[in-house]
């Protein structure tokens, strides 16, 4: 009776400062509509992708917009504030799904996949991914985590028609809901011990209190950083990575490597670097001793596999962990770093998986490395891509992929965590093992060689369909990222002013 | 220095002027093949000229000084400059390095697919020539590391037998080394910073002047450095990728591998060992020293074990470097320059013997020794050059191994006694494997198709030409590679004695006259007094500057005692 009476007090909302997290769901909700409504006929996995790009496009534009502004944007009474690394990671995340979506009509069209729905969720995803980067409390970031999450859950298992891609979705799923189990009991936990859920308010808590009796605080850390772990694939949480990101839709696993490790990374720089900056202290060596673990595992495990999608997995969690060096340096060097990294990497792993995705024939079942043979002699502008992305990756000068390892390197040396930084680069090492067995199979395997293999083995025709062709989109996709690539690497001031800035350098 | 300034960016052309021609060259149409070869070499011909030029207008007495330096902003936002200079240490390498890459371009063309492999050739000259000017630790870092991609190309692409092994084993082995040399160049840019309190920056010259770690911290990185300078020389125990790659790399790639890849390793081990870290570098001598000898014993052991002659020139390639190694690392004038000068030499006579060894190859098809015999008879030229180049390599005198092994045992004799003596027997060993393998090739019965060997002809006597010419020279008379080495080389010995306490140069108690005349020459030049004529300093001031210099460094305040210092434009 009392509150139909008093006028309801709603918080203020700057929806300018919301149009990156507006654009890519309000574009989700339309696809879905318009391709209930509208007849069968006038679909097509064409229009799916442009109407995805130009959402994604629109958010970037928004971001860009909200990037000129000298002060951050707030929205929802500072539940979500758009400051300048929410708005680097948006961009990425934006970006990424740009990029993926470019790909996406010819794949569709090989893989009999359906594209309104793939459209439809990746935009979802990005939605609640960039949610995560822009949150202030512990509850949104769970909101968006959790959009982003169960999105990617039916995205992977999108390929019904593929075994490996239900088991990966499952896989996915059971995990990811653990790890988000431990999340909220972590938030829970670090509700107990400051009475907030606000980020800016359990800083401000640790800066005004010392907690005689820390344990809730540690333990609820902990289950952050457990929770996060699992988001980012970090060793030893990383169990679902592989299985995942090979049985997924290879545009998908595109779209994890990228934009998903995005909006993990930002969560855990919000959480850690950002709210719990006093306590690094007890936080750092285990961030210490996750990164040394990821970084083991992702570059051994790339270098034992012998498909070229798994390889590309352990890849991806072997940068995870160069980027939880970046985060346990735990200084604004280290967060520039961060988002340098994570840019950088986004790029070079859309390109790597797109071109993957084109060459893989039509159920993305040809992802074996000696199917790969022969490739530099029958398509050698795309042997040249994939060597310069797989160079990159391996942390070759003249790529973005040296400028996001040094910056990473750096913030470690100024955070004096030289140990670290040698563990970090001796594994580069052992993953670019891993990335040179797939130049040699691309240029210095002759066909020959393949093709008494296969006899050996009875399988016919297993090897790469040079003849295959890539699509205008995945040309278009490849050509953006080796230039990135190539040009960051050689000119990085150009990344680099933006992501200091943006790391608050 | 006032006509460098005519042409300031020389340097900065001559590494990007075959980048730029690599690059053109794959936009070349595929229907001209045949012009491949010939832009490959126009584009080669580009820094060589540029070379020529800038040997004419080097200072050679002001040899201690960074010449045509250069800076431009690369990376504002981490400190990365785009710093060029040369000094005399640089600049033989650098004329060495132009002289054989276009050498090798007409010499020995590509066997397939001509388009990458020129564009390669050109992207490794690239690199080294960058790894050779750079004065920025990390544009050094940027050009040491991007080399290996090139040769790995050229080792996979172009190589025999299991070339994809061997390239692998070269890249991976390199990287590694080179990864905690990163480490240690950003962990030393930050150290320096904090301690001079200025902004990061990675310039060499400013952190070396300075002087500023702890002296534990700066072995440590030291060693880092050492790492990976020990893999790329290689020393000792890091050496097992050296024979593998050069046995299963194409003529052209051992060749340059020999010739001037190795030599970044040592080059290394003088600017960012001796240069950068003095102290840890005396500290480490009996270590390195060590290394070397101990190189130069199984590198001689294992060649004469060998039944590849390739893989014998690869082994002959280990002990040679031990050489230039101790003789760096006995840290006296007479060690250091003629370590710079095996450098040059090194490259002269392996670079030659991996030629003739590729001839002998594409004549009968097989490296093996025991399959070869009795070359002599039909191939008398090819067996006189190759009798030349191989004394060479022994170190006979008269020719140029002579000169330089002399030096550095002088050199090691004065700093490690008993080590020189080991080394010397290397040189008795060198004798036994090369003089027994040659007996083996040429001498003796023809036995088979040996009998059918063609003589050189005329487009491989002209590609060898060079090369024996640059043996006999450099042999008969070494004084204007010296002149020019030396007051490099007496700046470095000044700074390590400036930054060491209580280090003196290693010499002789008692100086007996040496026969050679330049030896001679050096000694009456030196007198009695080293301070004396030692003041160049190695900065990029005029010599004036000296005295001033070494006053700075005791201040601690390196940082803006580099600013006030005169770069270089006269």
């Amino acid at each position: 009776m009392i509150l139909a009476q008093l006028p309801v007090q709603t918080p203020d909302i700057d929806w300018t400062g919301l149009l990156p997290v507006l654009f890519p769901a309000g574009g989700a909700l339309l696809l879905l509509m318009l391709r209930s409504l509208l007849p069968s006929r006038m679909a097509s996995p064409l229009l799916d992708a442009a109407w995805t790009v130009a959402a994604a496009v629109a958010g970037i534009v928004a971001v860009v917009v909200l990037w000129q502004r000298d002060t951050a944007t707030e929205a929802f009474a500072g539940q979500l504030v758009m400051d300048r690394t929410a708005l680097f990671v948006a961009a990425v995340i934006l970006g990424s799904v740009a990029l993926v979506a470019l790909a996406l009509p010819r794949y569709c069209e090989r893989a009999g996949a359906a594209s309104a729905e793939l459209c439809v969720l990746m935009l979802l995803a990005a939605a609640g991914a960039v949610t995560m980067g822009a949150a202030a409390d512990l509850i949104v970031l769970f909101l968006g985590l959790e959009t982003m999450s169960i999105a990617a859950y039916v995205m992977t298992a999108l390929n019904l028609r593929r075994l490996e891609s239900l088991e990966a979705g499952l896989k996915y799923f059971v995990l990811g809901a653990f790890s988000t189990a431990f999340l909220l009991f972590g938030i829970a936990l670090i509700y107990g011990a400051t009475g907030t859920t606000s980020l800016d308010g359990i800083g401000d808590f640790l800066a005004d209190f010392i907690l005689l009796r820390d344990a809730m605080l540690l333990a609820g850390t902990a289950m952050l950083l457990v929770g996060l772990g699992f988001k980012v694939a970090a060793a030893p949480f990383h169990a679902w990575a592989p299985d995942a990101y090979s049985g997924a839709p290879t545009p998908v696993t595109a779209f994890m490597a990228s934009a998903v490790k995005a909006a993990g990374f930002a969560a855990l720089i919000k959480v850690f670097v950002e709210a719990l900056s006093l306590r690094a202290d007890d936080w750092r060596p285990a961030v210490f001793a996750l990164a040394c673990a990821t970084l083991a595992v992702g570059s051994l495990g790339a270098a034992a596999q012998s498909d070229v999608k798994r390889i590309l997995a352990y890849s991806s969690i072997s940068h995870a962990g160069f980027i939880l060096v970046g985060v346990q340096a735990a200084n604004d060097s280290g967060v520039s770093a961060v988002l340098f990294y994570l840019a950088a990497y986004a790029v070079i792993a859309i390109g790597s998986f797109t071109l993957l995705a084109a060459l893989s024939g039509p159920g993305d079942d040809r992802t074996a490395l000696d199917s790969l043979a022969g490739l530099g002699a029958a398509r050698p502008v795309l042997a040249l891509g994939l060597t310069v992305l797989l160079l990159a990756q391996a942390g070759v000068p003249f790529t973005s992929g040296f400028a996001a390892k040094f910056s990473v390197i750096a913030a470690a040396a100024e955070a004096r965590s030289y140990w670290l930084a040698v563990v970090a680069m001796v594994s580069a090492v052992v993953a670019a093992f891993a990335y040179l067995r797939i130049v040699v199979v691309m240029y210095f395997r002759d066909k020959g060689d393949v093709a008494a293999a296969e006899d050996a083995a009875g399988v016919a025709g297993a090897s790469a369909a040079p003849e295959t062709a890539v699509g205008l989109g995945a040309a278009a996709v490849l050509l953006v990222a080796v230039l990135f690539t190539v040009v960051v690497g050689v000119v990085p001031g150009i990344l680099e002013s933006v992501s200091a800035t943006a790391g608050g350098l | 220095m006032t006509e460098a300034a005519a042409f300031p960016a020389a340097l900065t052309v001559l590494v990007l002027a075959p980048a730029a021609g690599a690059v053109l060259l794959m936009l070349m149409p595929r229907s001209r093949p045949d012009l491949l070869k010939p832009a490959a070499l126009a584009v080669a011909a580009v820094p060589a000229a540029l070379t020529i030029w800038i040997v004419g207008e080097f200072d050679a007495a002001a040899g201690a000084t960074f010449q045509f330096w250069q800076r431009y902003e690369w990376i504002a936002g981490w400190g990365v400059s785009w710093q060029t200079g040369i000094d005399g240490l640089s600049l033989v390498l650098v004329a060495m390095t132009v002289l054989i890459f276009p050498l090798v371009i007409v010499g020995v063309g590509a066997e397939h697919s001509p388009k990458p492999y020129y564009a390669w050739m050109l992207l490794l000259e690239a690199g080294c020539l960058g790894s050779f000017v750079a004065l920025d630790l990390l544009m050094f870092f940027v050009f040491f590391e991007i080399v290996l991609v090139p040769m790995y190309f050229l080792i996979g692409g172009w190589g025999h037998g299991r070339r994809a092994y061997a390239a692998t084993k070269f890249f991976l082995f390199t990287m590694f080394g080179s990864a905690v040399m990163l480490v240690a160049i950003v962990s030393l840019a930050f150290l320096h910073a904090s301690a001079s309190g200025g902004a990061v920056t990675f310039d060499l010259i400013s952190i070396a002047e300075s002087q500023l770690l702890a002296v534990d911290t700066a072995r440590w990185l030291f060693l880092a450095f050492a790492l990976a300078f020990a893999v790329k020389v290689p020393l000792f125990p890091l050496h097992t990728w050296l024979p593998d790659a050069h046995t299963n790399a194409p003529t052209a790639g051992s060749v340059i591998l020999a010739a001037v890849l190795l030599k970044l390793g040592t080059y290394g081990l003088v600017r960012f060992g001796l240069y950068l870290f003095p102290e840890a570098s005396v500290h480490f001598a009996p270590l390195m020293v060590t290394l070397g000898v101990i190189g130069i014993i199984y590198g001689a052991v294992a060649a004469a074990m060998q039944s590849d002659l390739k893989r014998l020139v690869a082994y002959s390639s280990v002990a040679h470097l031990g050489f230039i190694v101790i003789g760096v690392f006995a840290i006296n004038s007479e060690g250091l320059t003629g370590g710079v000068l095996q450098m040059v030499n090194h490259g002269v006579s392996t670079g030659a013997l991996f030629l003739l060894v590729g001839m002998i190859y594409e004549r009968r098809r097989t490296r093996e020794i025991s399959e070869l015999g009795g070359l002599q008879k039909p191939a008398p030229l090819l067996a006189a050059v190759f009798m030349v180049v191989m004394l060479s390599s022994i170190g006979l005198p008269g020719l140029n191994g002579f000169v330089g092994e002399l030096l550095v045992l002088l050199g090691a004799f004065n700093a490690h006694r008993w080590w020189a003596v080991a080394a010397a027997s290397g040189v008795i060993l060198a004798a036994v494997y090369l003089l027994w393998a040659y007996q083996r090739v040429f001498h003796g019965p023809v036995s088979g198709d040996n009998a059918q060997t063609p003589d050189l002809r005329w487009r491989e006597g002209l590609l060898l030409a060079p090369f024996v010419a640059a043996i006999v020279f450099m042999g008969v008379y070494p004084k204007p590679v010296i002149e020019r080495i030396e007051p490099a080389v007496d700046a470095v010995i000044v700074h390590v004695q400036d930054n060491v306490a209580g280090f003196s140069e290693p010499v002789a108690e008692s100086r007996t006259p040496v026969s050679l005349d330049d030896l001679a020459r050096a000694d009456a030049e030196r007198g009695d007094g080293h301070d004396h004529d030692h003041d160049g300093g190695h900065g990029h001031g005029d010599d004036e500057h000296g005295d001033d210099e070494h006053d700075d460094h005791g201040a601690g305040d390196g940082h803006d005692s580099h600013d006030d210092h005169d770069h270089g434009d006269g």
